[in-house]
């Protein structure tokens, strides 16, 4: 396999590494093809390559993505499959697969024909978010672009979501992709075995497909070069909150969090604390972060989770409850209200999370009843949904467990200005 | 063979009923909602589990055969 031809040489320093995503970057398709050279041609043999290279899904959960494309490949014979691109990025902190999409459409594009390619399917669906008008315009520019270029092969087309949290997960978007709202729905059957149309479908992340397409153009070895043995390759990261320089860093993953902070611009030493995996993602304490690599592994070892790699940090003087509470209360508003312990718990823990940012009597009996709550909400609902809002409250309670006993005890902090989004819900269809 | 019960969230109205046939292995939690025991059925309740099973009007506790069992 040959290296790509413009290898993009970091300063020494810098953490960043430019695959997916070039320093000057240039949407394109002529300035896509000069940086590559042109995608192979698709093959079946894609799918070992890929477990050979070792990707893993970049939609939050980290499953390895060859084992996934397997799965539907094996289907192939039954039922002809369908590859849906999951470009809705509904973290309202995240912004990794808008700016791969605005910048490097046709990396995506590539990626979703080669996967469809791998698993026998002839069509292929990219799922974006309709609110992003952005992105709207990226992707219908480009898909334009290829017209009649390798028309052939696969059919794609672009589909534009309703703008809720939940629609990006898999089965919701299935079944709104088949005319339903855009909700989760009862599994089995898993969109692999029974999706779009009734076919066995692949959902990946379109972070995950791009990088998809670069194993089918330089190979699994390639591929390994960087990123840690067990998590290869580069992620990309939404660094934002109190940071001078935040925005969307492609790192090799396993790179020291205080190295990435400091890139961009948010010394530890200001920092109360670090939300690391988005709303379904956890806090971590400043000493922590300190210590911890960028990976899914190294984050779970200290209680962690990388998830879609939103990296959020908050400044001193700002509360760390307050901010979770407003997040919980969120979160509560954008399930689908189909489970009850989802519909019913979700606003039972924004609701003590708010005693316990409020401070008082209340704040001293919150903290009983949230770990009440943890226990009949985590597990308990037809999607992860409420696992991620648990996940991140729980969270919350360790790191700033200092300040929810100063809250107790009376002493709340000041009031501050919100820093972590809290977009309006959209609709369902 | 052994077998596991399982709910289905978005199905499941809060009924009840698969709770009073089946204490042992299902309680409701504080909105009525059953959570159920993930371990395999012990055998001398598989009947009051399919009792509990066919009972649920709205057809969302199921028995599931254990992979591997
Ligand atoms: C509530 C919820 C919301 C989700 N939202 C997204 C999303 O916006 N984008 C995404 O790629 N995956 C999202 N996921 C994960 C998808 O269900 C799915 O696992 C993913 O798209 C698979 O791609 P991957 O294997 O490449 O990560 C969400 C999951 C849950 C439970
Ligand atoms: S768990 Fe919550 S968000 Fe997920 S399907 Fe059930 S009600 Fe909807
Ligand atoms: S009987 Fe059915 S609907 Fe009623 S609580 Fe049990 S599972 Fe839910």
């Amino acid at each position: 396999m040959s290296a790509p031809p413009h290898p993009t040489v970091a300063p020494p320093d810098a953490t960043v590494v430019p695959r997916l995503i070039p320093h000057r970057p240039d949407a394109s398709l002529g300035a896509h093809l000069a940086r590559l050279g042109p995608p192979p041609r698709p093959t079946r043999s894609l799918v070992e390559q890929v477990e050979a290279a070792g990707v893993r899904g970049r939609g939050g959960a980290g499953f390895p993505t060859g084992v996934k494309m397997a799965a539907v490949a094996a289907r192939s014979r039954t039922r002809g499959p369908i590859v849906v691109a999951n470009g809705t990025e509904g973290e309202p902190a995240s912004a990794k697969d808008q700016t791969l999409l605005v910048h490097v459409p046709h990396l995506v594009l590539d990626g979703m024909v080669a996967a469809a390619g791998a698993v026998g399917a002839r069509e292929a669906i990219l799922c974006v978010d309709r609110r992003h008008r952005h992105v709207v315009d990226a992707v219908g520019r480009a898909v334009g672009e290829r017209q009649g270029r390798w028309a052939d092969t696969v059919a794609v087309r672009v589909a534009q979501v309703p703008s809720r949290y939940v629609a990006g997960e898999e089965s919701a978007l299935v079944h709104w992709l088949n005319g339903g709202e855009a909700k989760p729905t009862s599994s089995p059957p898993r969109p692999f075995e029974r999706g779009v149309d009734g076919r066995p479908t692949l959902v990946d992340n379109v972070e995950t497909l791009a990088h998809v397409a670069l194993v089918a153009r330089f190979g699994a070895e390639w591929y390994r070069a960087i990123g840690t043995p067990d998590e290869p390759g580069t992620v990309l990261l939404t660094v934002g909150g109190h940071a001078a320089r935040g925005g969307v860093y492609e790192v090799p993953s396993g790179v020291p969090l205080a190295a990435l902070l400091d890139n961009a611009g948010a010394p530890l030493a200001e920092l109360a604390g670090v939300l690391v995996g988005g709303y379904f993602g956890t806090w971590l304490d400043p000493a922590t972060a300190a210590a911890v690599a960028v990976d899914h592994s190294s984050l779970r070892a200290v209680g962690g989770s990388l998830g879609c790699g939103v990296v959020f940090a908050l400044p001193r003087g700002h509360c760390g409850l307050a901010e979770t509470a407003r997040i919980a209360r969120w979160l509560a508003g954008e399930g689908a209200q189909q489970c009850g312990p989802c519909a019913h718990g979700l606003p039972a823990m924004a609701e003590a999370m708010e005693h316990l940012s409020a401070g008082g009597p209340g704040a001293s009996r919150a903290h009983v009843r949230l770990h009440q709550l943890f226990v009949q909400v985590e597990g308990r609902g037809a999607c992860r949904h409420p696992d991620g809002a648990v996940r991140m409250v729980r969270s919350a309670l360790e790191v700033f467990a200092a300040d929810a006993a100063a809250h107790a005890a009376g002493r709340p902090c000041p009031p501050a200005p919100a820093w972590l989004p809290t977009p309006a819900p959209g609709g369902w269809r | 063979m052994s077998l596991q019960l399982v709910v289905d969230p978005i199905a499941c109205d809060a009924h009840g009923t698969c709770a009073e046939l089946l204490p042992e292995l299902i309680v409701l939690d504080e909105w009525g909602y059953p959570i159920v025991d993930a371990r395999p059925v012990p055998a001398h309740l598989e009947g009051h589990a399919r009792r509990a099973v066919a009972a649920c009007p709205v057809l969302a506790l199921r028995l599931r055969r254990l992979r591997g069992a």
